[in-house]
């Protein structure tokens, strides 16, 4: 009879997927596996949390020299456009008796006028921080005869929970609540890259988060048809040193076809609850990229049963167009094209306190992350 | 200054703090004993050196798992003292009170200011009491001033801290910054998560001044990061950290990776940063771990021969980066 050894492994325990012989057994299979590619490889991760991640464990400066990291349109921060926060900026400037409630670092972004909500804050207006939207309906109750705006920024992690708040308002009759719709989707931003004929990437690390909830379905048009390698990884240094493992055989055997590194939270179907969810409460639109531009169908709307929610429909606040801050590389960040070092403000002009554009400001941003970590190059 | 109003940031702890701290009182002020900025100053009155500090609590909620406003406001200037080198004896503590605050709830804030003193051994022998209009204070703010005195030993300074010297703190980092966190949002995030609010004069000069080091630091806000940060600029040479050795608990690193929120730089109420020579390291950890405040005490690096003042750390996976002084606030990330 076949003998099983059995291993003591916890694999939700956080030292397992930080383990030093594991990583340098690893970083061998990734030295070999890049002999065997004589170029260099642009391996972009379209995730703010892998941008952090990468930068927080030193993976860059271990790395063969041809493997390249490069960040993508993933901090949900940085892709929120000028015109987008110049309209936020517009509502206490509209009614001086609301509450701008929003995630902490959207208080520093700047829009086309380097305003942020931090300096309305400093002037007056009451913008409050809160660490969930559901926060939010407290507020809201408590404070009757003041509006409740809530910036609804981020990507399909954030868009159920929000979805949720606004459903549990509708079904509480809770009126003085709105929030500012500006979500973001992962799948439409990837199609946009490959078909700019400016990118350089030659493979996705995929977002672990946004995979768990929409699954790994909406990603199939990778291989399909732009015989593009993307694998799925999740957020630990392990997780990204086998995600690169995976990505570089995908790439030496011309097998693009999707892979799933972050197995133990990423299924085909996704979190089906919060699909159904997103599904009744919003409905798709171009939404408008920082840097970028509209990209179709790439964001969410409130559904014509939620409208009354939309705190840009209900204050009258109309799209608003606006240049990016003058010499600001953001825009080519976030496509992959320039590294954060070769902006000429990086870390002099711009810094996460006085940034100059959005990647510097958000906990998430290319800027920010090469600015917290020291990475020089 | 590149702000007209003053920012949020500006009272994190980080570099804004210095920056404002530099630019407007510093330049104001500047003598021989607030130029270095530490955690106290240090006076000569009649031939005797005496430490003196202040330090004002702002801290919302009042009560957090751990602790309260009160026990801060005497923890804090007791350990800004003690990792002076002196022990303290005297603090003053002030009072801004919102009316209609309740007295049920001062009492309470109070008992446990009398039960920090007693525990730390201090007197608190001045006070000021102010009560501001309803909306014109958030509930309560003090504020803490405290004396202190040397005995053998002569003031830690760390411009002393020299290449060689070992770093040790004396427990889990973070818990302070995330318990407040916690109980400030509702969070709900379980696994007992409590402040590390403690006062560590009876530690400092039991466990670790006997052993001759060549600096204490007391890491609050801007936590461990900012500390060694300042501590590497002002002696000149770099340090070097390693990642596997820093001592954070499993509920609080677990928060910490969910939030976005680097322990490094999250706030602390009760651990001091110990520079000590090579050979003296491991009698002091061995001291330290022997008392209630030091149990996990836990050697996180040295003071390399390099000079340039940066901060340097050595990550699980073997990699290494840079250490930087903390910004501002440390905000969750959106998902």
């Amino acid at each position: 009879m076949k003998k099983y050894i059995k291993m003591n492994i916890n694999y939700f325990e956080e030292k397992f997927w930080r383990n030093k012989e594991l990583a340098h057994s690893m970083l061998c299979e990734i030295a070999s596996l890049s002999q065997k590619i004589n170029k260099s490889i642009n391996i972009m991760e379209v995730c703010g949390t892998h941008t952090m991640s990468i930068a927080a464990s030193g993976i860059r400066n271990i790395l063969p020299k041809n493997i390249n990291l490069i960040s993508g349109p993933g901090c949900p921060v940085c892709v929120t456009s000028a015109g987008d926060i110049d309209r936020i900026l517009k509502f206490p400037k509209i009614n001086k008796n609301l509450i701008i409630a929003t995630f902490g670092d959207m208080i520093k972004v700047p829009g086309s006028e380097k305003k942020t909500l931090s300096e309305a804050k400093a002037y007056g207006a009451d913008v409050r921080i809160v660490y969930s939207p559901l926060d939010c309906l407290r507020i809201a109750v408590e404070n009757s005869r003041k509006e409740i705006i809530f910036i609804g920024v981020g990507f399909e992690t954030t868009a159920p929970l929000i979805a949720a708040t606004v459903k549990e308002a509708h079904n509480k009759n809770i009126k003085n609540f709105s929030v500012a719709p500006l979500f973001k989707l992962v799948p439409p931003a990837l199609r946009y890259l490959l078909d700019s004929k400016i990118s350089k990437v030659d493979a996705f690390i995929l977002p672990g988060h946004v995979s768990a909830i929409i699954g790994y379905r909406p990603y199939f048009f990778l291989s399909k048809e732009y015989f593009m390698p993307g694998t799925i990884v999740g957020f630990e240094p392990l997780d990204i040193l086998r995600g690169i493992i995976l990505i570089l055989k995908q790439i030496i055997y011309k097998d693009p076809e999707l892979k799933i590194e972050y197995s133990r939270a990423v299924s085909i179907g996704g979190n089906k609850t919060a699909l159904k969810l997103m599904k009744d409460v919003y409905g798709t639109y171009d939404a408008d990229w920082r840097a970028i531009g509209p990209i179709k169908d790439s964001g969410y709307e409130f559904s014509k049963k939620y409208e009354k929610f939309d705190a840009f429909k209900k204050f009258c606040v109309a799209p608003i167009k606006a240049k990016e801050p003058a010499g600001c590389l953001c825009g080519k960040i976030l496509l992959g094209l320039s590294k954060p070092v070769e902006c000429p403000h990086f870390g002099k002009s711009c810094n996460p306190q006085h940034a100059i554009g959005p990647c510097m400001v958000s906990a998430e941003g290319a800027c920010a992350a090469w600015y917290k970590y020291g990475i020089k190059k | 200054m590149l702000f007209e109003n003053i920012p949020l940031a500006c009272g994190s702890g980080g570099r804004l703090t210095s920056e404002l701290i530099k630019e407007i009182f510093l330049k104001n002020f500047s003598n021989e004993h607030l130029r270095d900025l530490e955690d106290s100053a240090v006076l000569n009155l009649d031939s005797r050196n005496i430490a003196f500090t202040t330090d004002s609590y702002v801290v919302n909620p009042l009560f957090f798992p751990g602790g309260n406003i009160g026990k801060i406001a005497v923890c804090g200037t007791v350990n800004d003292l003690s990792v002076k080198g002196a022990v303290p004896l005297f603090i003053s503590c002030g009072f801004i009170i919102e009316e209609g605050f309740p007295l049920e709830t001062l009492k309470k804030i109070v008992l446990s200011m009398k039960k920090a003193a007693e525990d730390a051994k201090v007197k608190i022998v001045t006070g000021d009491t102010k009560v501001v209009e309803r909306g014109k204070a958030d509930k309560l703010f003090i504020n803490t001033s405290g004396v202190g005195v040397f005995g053998k030993n002569s003031a830690l300074n760390q411009k002393n801290i020299k290449p060689g010297d070992y770093i040790i703190v004396n427990g889990d980092l973070a818990s302070h910054g995330i318990a407040v966190l916690n109980a400030r949002n509702n969070l709900g995030i379980k696994g007992d998560i409590k402040s590390d609010c403690a006062p560590l004069n009876e530690l400092i000069h039991k466990c670790v001044l006997p052993y001759n080091p060549s600096s204490v630091r007391d890491a609050t806000r801007g936590g461990l990061g900012m500390i060694l940060n300042e501590a590497a600029l002002s002696c000149g040479y770099c340090i070097e950290i390693d990642e596997d050795s820093l001592p954070v608990s499993t509920p609080v690193k677990s928060a910490c990776d969910m939030l976005g929120i680097d322990p490094i730089y999250a706030a602390n109420e009760g651990k001091a940063v110990i520079f000590i020579s090579e050979k003296s390291a491991k009698n002091a950890l061995n001291s330290m771990r022997k008392h209630k405040y030091g149990k996990k005490s836990a050697i996180i690096g040295k003071v390399s021969s390099k000079r340039g003042g940066k901060v340097w750390i050595k990550t699980s996976i073997g990699a290494e980066r840079m250490i930087t002084m903390p910004e501002g606030e440390q905000l969750p990330r959106i998902c």
